[in-house]
């Protein structure tokens, strides 16, 4: 309701008199002539505005800077601070961010898993993003595991002869911002929400915490975290891109295999990549239309 | 080395629980209850008339503790009410709290106005508290004539007449819910409001058979057989449409074999073996369908026509739960990585257990017990004629 409240109150033609009435001066709040009003009118401008604040509640709720992101990643936005478009927009204002990873660059560190649970207090047990080991034999099967905090090289990921080993790659996961996220669509009280660069965001103070959201999404990234109970998922690091640094896992990758940018620049990295190699998305066929590109992307991965 | 199971790390918490199963199968209660009601009320079907009344509540007590297991769900129940005050209009969910208000308001008004009479004679009649009390009730319509009970005769079909799609609607929208999530092949079929809806009326008929002959039995009064005869012929076509909906959907599934099909079969033969396989099809389905079978031919005697209509009524409402259970909780035993399982134990205890869940389905039986105190649920003739045998 605050966001409504906030558009009926800011609009300063809300309280003055719009020189539809008698009185001389337009921008008088209240005029002589408004207390000679009929019912009638009062009655019409009454449901007006009572049937337009309705009508206010079911539209997609815009999102601002004092709600946006996850309960850590919108509490630390210090007052004052300049908004997206200050910081960030380019000529034209139109702000659009995009994420690729490239599988080919992947070496399974795991940096990016430490960093993301220390920058966005991800509980134990729970991910914002993880990367994956697939394993391709020769025998036609394929095995997949999950790279521990620690990284691949060290870790008690079982080991595979390799004589029998195809192919190998690693995968790393992240909330793939759809263009059509399911998220958004079933979110019953607009606490999903698309902030005005194109990243999906949870709104802590809207968010019932009914889970929705976790099962609708079909890439299996969103979980309710129990120390807020509310849906919780990766942001890029909203915080952290606001202030234009780039996402924690982005900035810890050592062979900058994810890739963090705006897509309305032309000249960005994101784009300069986008334009090199072919890449491809999660689930296509599910019509999300994710933000989150890969490249050398199997049919293997789900 | 074979496939190894691999389960993406959020997944292995399922986050829909035993609350999410009784949700459905509360509100199925409410809209199969009703349904039965307004068979009596719209289709006139008179040889219903004994469970009329007591339909008609039934499907109060439930609807009324039906938003019950979703508050104990919510991980914010504090802000349950967003769903009403900032709906989003492309979500399904958020449909709940007008629909559920809607029909809530609409049981409410026709269980006043069936009533109506009764109320008013004892608020008339009663003295001291008991009276004042039925005066409360009454709200303030202290007075029935021939010309109110013409109206309120008239209030009660229109009622009973917008209830019927008002009922589906509640209840095919929660089979909405789970048929639109795209990400889950177990959920995403067209055929999932039409499958709930069938069983929905299914459970309603069975609590009500067994709930009739269980307050018939408590009174020491004969069951009307014409009446248990009746209900136990609309359970058996309830449970037949709803058991074969069932059936095309998992056969279309297999017979379509998608790419995500490998899962579902796992699924059914490892994870939802007993739930599916014991409870849903053998004991739930393939039973009551021969005991109903026998029980509505007309030689089976009376005495065993009850007796097998009330197992043949629990049976079913086993049968429902299990097919709640095996959709919401086996839609995410299974991960969206398509490569694993997920292990579900029902704890005993906390918001989202055992205890916690029998409770939310004794409540509304208490509450029908009590209603059944302060309403005339039955014709005291009926009691009459029986003691005069």
């Amino acid at each position: 309701m605050t966001h409504e409240l906030n558009i009926i109150t800011n609009n300063p033609e809300s309280e003055t008199c719009q020189g539809n009435c008698c009185c001389s001066n337009p921008q008088e709040k209240e005029c002589g002539s408004h207390e000679s009003n009929s019912r009638r009118e009062f009655l019409q401008t009454a449901s007006t505005v009572i049937l337009g604040s309705m009508s206010l509640t079911l539209l997609p709720m815009p999102v601002t800077n004092s709600t946006a992101g996850n309960a850590d990643d919108a509490g630390d936005q210090e007052p004052g601070t300049a908004t997206s478009e200050e910081k960030t927009s380019n000529n034209d204002g139109q702000v659009w961010f995009g994420f690729l990873v490239d599988i080919e660059k992947c070496i399974g560190a795991g940096k990016c898993l430490t960093a993301c649970r220390i920058e966005n207090n991800v509980p134990a047990g729970y991910a914002r993003t993880w990367v994956e080991r697939y394993v391709h034999l020769k025998d036609g099967s394929v095995r997949v595991d999950k790279v521990p905090e620690q990284g691949y090289a060290g870790s008690n990921l079982p080991d595979v002869d390799a004589e029998l080993v195809e192919r190998a790659y690693f995968v790393p996961k992240l909330c793939n911002h759809c263009s059509d996220a399911p998220c958004n669509q079933v979110c019953p009280v607009h606490a999903s929400i698309t902030s005005p660069e194109g990243v999906e965001l949870v709104d802590p103070e809207r968010c019932i915490g009914c889970a929705y959201c976790v099962q609708a999404c079909p890439y299996g990234v969103r979980f309710i975290n129990p120390e807020t109970n509310n849906a919780d998922k990766c942001t890029w690091c909203y915080h952290r891109i606001m202030r234009k640094e780039q996402p924690a896992c982005v900035e810890s990758c050592p062979v900058g295999a994810r890739v963090f940018g705006r897509l309305d620049d032309p000249n960005s990295e994101l784009n300069l990549r986008l334009a090199e190699v072919p890449t491809h998305v999660l689930k296509d066929q599910l019509g999300t239309n994710p933000k989150l590109r890969y490249v050398g992307l199997s049919g293997e991965v789900k | 080395m074979g496939a190894a199971e691999f389960v993406f790390p959020n997944d292995h918490h399922v986050a829909w629980s035993i609350m999410i199963v009784l949700y459905p199968y509360i509100t199925g209660l409410v809209a199969g209850a009703f349904i039965v009601s307004a068979l009596y009320h719209v289709f006139e079907r008179e040889v219903l008339q004994p469970v009329a009344k007591l339909a008609l509540v039934t499907a109060l007590c439930f609807c009324a503790f039906a938003t019950l297991p979703l508050l104990l769900h919510l991980h914010h129940p504090e802000r349950a009410f967003n769903i009403m005050f900032t709906p989003n209009a492309t979500s399904a969910m958020a449909g709940f709290g007008f629909i559920y208000s809607f029909y809530m308001l609409l049981l409410l008004m026709e269980v006043w106005l069936v009533f109506r009479p009764e109320l008013v004679d004892r608020g008339n009649s009663l003295p001291g508290l008991p009276g004042a009390f039925y005066r409360c009730l009454t709200l303030g319509v202290t007075k029935v004539t021939r010309g109110s009970a013409m109206i309120d005769s008239w209030l009660i079909r229109a009622l009973a007449i917008l209830g019927i799609p008002a009922a589906c609607v509640l209840h095919g929208y929660v089979g909405f819910l789970f048929g639109a999530v795209k990400a889950n092949p177990w959920w995403s079929t067209a055929l999932m409001p039409v499958i709930f809806l069938a069983s929905a009326v299914a459970s309603g008929i069975a609590a009500l058979l067994v709930l009739y002959l269980w307050f018939c039995w408590r009174r020491k009064i004969t069951a009307d057989a014409d009446c248990v005869r009746e209900l136990s012929r609309y359970l058996w076509i309830a449970l037949i449409v709803a058991v074969s909906l069932e059936g095309l959907e998992l056969l279309h599934m297999a017979y379509e074999s998608g790419p995500e099909w490998h899962v579902l079969q796992t699924l059914l033969t490892t994870k939802l073996s007993v739930s599916y396989g014991l409870f849903q099809v053998l004991i739930g389905s393939v039973c009551p369908f021969v005991l109903l079978c026998i029980a509505t031919r007309p030689q089976v005697p009376v005495a065993l026509m009850k007796k097998l209509s009330v197992i043949s009524g629990l049976l079913v409402l086993i049968q429902v739960f299990s097919m709640r259970w095996n959709v919401v909780i086996g839609g995410q035993l299974f991960s969206k990585s398509f490569r694993g399982f997920v292990e579900y134990q029902l704890p005993w205890e906390g918001r989202e257990g055992l205890f916690a869940a029998g409770c939310v389905l004794v409540l509304p039986l208490l509450a029908l017990e009590l209603l059944s105190r302060i309403l005339p649920l039955w014709n005291e003739t009926e009691r009459l004629d029986q003691a005069g045998e």
